[in-house]
């Protein structure tokens, strides 16, 4: 059995760590390590559970060994990353979860994407709890909580519509005082379908002359709105995600096959685009609102 | 000769989606979900008389509206009506519950190159998405003074006032009615809202 090894800090920052373990070719019996862990986003999370899905495609049902530290895991759990893990990994000797509290200050626990229904219930969860988040924490104006709402509604749907596999959506608030000295907020969507090169190949690869591949895909959806249908009006919900994310002074990347592309604000030193990353499939999409500054 | 006055019909959309969809929160979200509002918006349309008449779209009890809704319930059902085998003499005006549901409309009109007449909460209607300097201004007139008779743009524009005018109404922003008299969408909405239009709810 191979043993991947989750670092302690494990966030959107080295995520390619988790990637560039993963052969998505090879099928074999995997343990994925998590008792170092002492810190993981909502992007970590769903990357864990893409890849322990991965896995267990290829033929083996993966491992998973918790974080050795209670409070991780009580945190994992009111994530909701327990219930999540569950359909994906066998858990392994002495992991043990924490029973689950009632109250959640979770802006939005890992939430299986599979239909239009579930974009449906994400909206209608986060209504009744990000508001107070996003006003008190992000100081954004009471009316953010709509916008907030487009934004996960447009994510999620590119799931449904595209990705034609299964996907998690999560968010959660944090303190980024050293990072930033401000508060966060942060959106992961992920999910393992066909991702964007083969979702647009048929009806765009032809006219890239050869030079199809994950980035020229990216860049298409993502700068110019592509889409692979026909009728006019699609492919705008990336377009306006951005627009939003920009005008909160945000982050947003999506990372497909080998590529990944991103709007990066002055406050981080991400690139816009980077390629030649390992293959893994599907579409990993990651927003990162920062606290408004008065 | 003057045709029959032009009446209205009142859409209720969050009612529309409260009796087909969710008793609690209308929010509209994914696409199939704006296309079945839309199918409901037509049906309303389609039990009226062959004669014109404006349908209020009103979304003020709709929280989230999406771009994927937004396309299917304002921008695809004005190309419906846009074009020559629309089952109805359907002219439409939009009212949303504030800015924050002028960014999905605006969008969505953008992108199919439409304009469309709409109240973003202020009580006030206004010409959103594509339109040039001299539509708008045109479409301005026309909406203070309610209704204008041949040549009463002639002050404003010249020779190219009718000519607005017809492309305003072309464009299923204003209604012509026979005798050449070009009407407010918002006035005939606005007249029947004391008393004989029909609602959906």
């Amino acid at each position: 059995m191979r043993v991947i090894e989750i670092p302690a800090s494990f966030d959107y920052r080295n995520i390619e760590t988790l990637y560039d373990q993963i052969d998505v070719a090879k099928a074999e019996p995997l343990l994925f390590d998590l008792r170092r862990l002492r810190w993981i986003d909502p992007n970590g999370m769903l990357v864990l559970l893409a890849a322990g899905r991965v896995a267990a495609e290829a033929g083996s049902r993966p491992r998973i060994y918790l974080p050795g530290n209670r409070e991780v895991v009580g945190y994992l759990d009111r994530m909701g990353f327990h219930e999540a893990a569950l359909e994906v990994f066998e858990i392994g000797p002495r992991s043990i979860w924490q029973r689950r509290s009632r109250r959640s200050d979770v802006l939005l626990e890992i939430t299986g994407i599979a239909r239009n229904a579930d974009v449906h219930g994400v909206v209608e969860r986060v209504q009744s709890r990000a508001g107070a988040i996003l006003s008190n924490t992000l100081r954004y104006p009471s009316s953010a909580v709509v916008q907030f709402s487009v934004i996960l509604s447009e994510v999620c749907q590119n799931i449904v519509e595209h990705a034609k596999g299964p996907g998690w959506v999560a968010a959660q608030a944090y303190n980024w005082r050293r990072r930033l000295g401000r508060q966060v907020a942060v959106i992961a969507v992920a999910d393992i379908g066909r991702g964007f090169r083969a979702s647009l190949e048929e009806r765009h690869a032809e006219r890239f002359d050869g030079r199809w591949g994950d980035m020229p895909a990216l860049e298409a959806a993502f700068l110019h709105g592509i889409t692979r249908f026909p009728d006019t009006g699609r492919g705008q919900g990336i377009q306006q995600i951005r627009k939003q994310v920009r005008r909160w002074q945000g982050l947003i990347s999506i990372r497909s096959g080998s590529a990944r592309i991103a709007d990066t604000p002055s406050w981080s030193s991400k690139g816009k685009v980077e390629e030649g990353l390992r293959p893994f499939p599907g579409s990993q999409i990651n927003i990162i609102l920062p606290e408004r500054i008065q | 000769m003057s045709s029959p006055r032009p009446s209205s019909l009142h859409v209720d959309v969050g009612a529309v989606f409260r009796d087909r969809f969710a008793p609690l929160l209308p929010n509209l979200v994914t696409r199939p979900t704006g296309r079945a509002v839309r199918e409901a918006i037509e049906s309303h349309c389609s039990g009226r008389a062959p004669a014109p008449f404006v349908s209020l779209i009103d979304l003020t009890r709709v929280r989230v509206l999406d771009f994927s809704c937004a396309d299917e319930v304002v921008a695809r059902l004005l190309v419906r009506y846009l074009r020559s085998d629309r089952p109805r003499e359907a002219f439409f005006l939009f009212r949303a519950i504030c800015e924050i549901h002028r960014q999905a409309v605006e969008a969505a009109l953008a992108r199919h190159a439409l304009a469309a007449v709409c109240d973003f909460g202020d009580g006030r209607f206004h010409l959103a998405g594509m339109a040039s300097a001299e539509e708008r201004a045109a479409w301005g007139i026309l909406e203070r003074r309610r209704e204008i008779e041949p040549g009463g743009l002639a002050g404003d524009f010249g020779g190219r006032g009718e000519a607005l005018l017809a492309g305003l109404a072309k464009r299923r922003l204003a209604l012509r009615r026979g005798g050449g008299t070009t009407l407010a969408l918002s006035a005939v909405a606005r007249r029947d809202a004391s008393g004989d239009d029909e609602t959906t709810d």
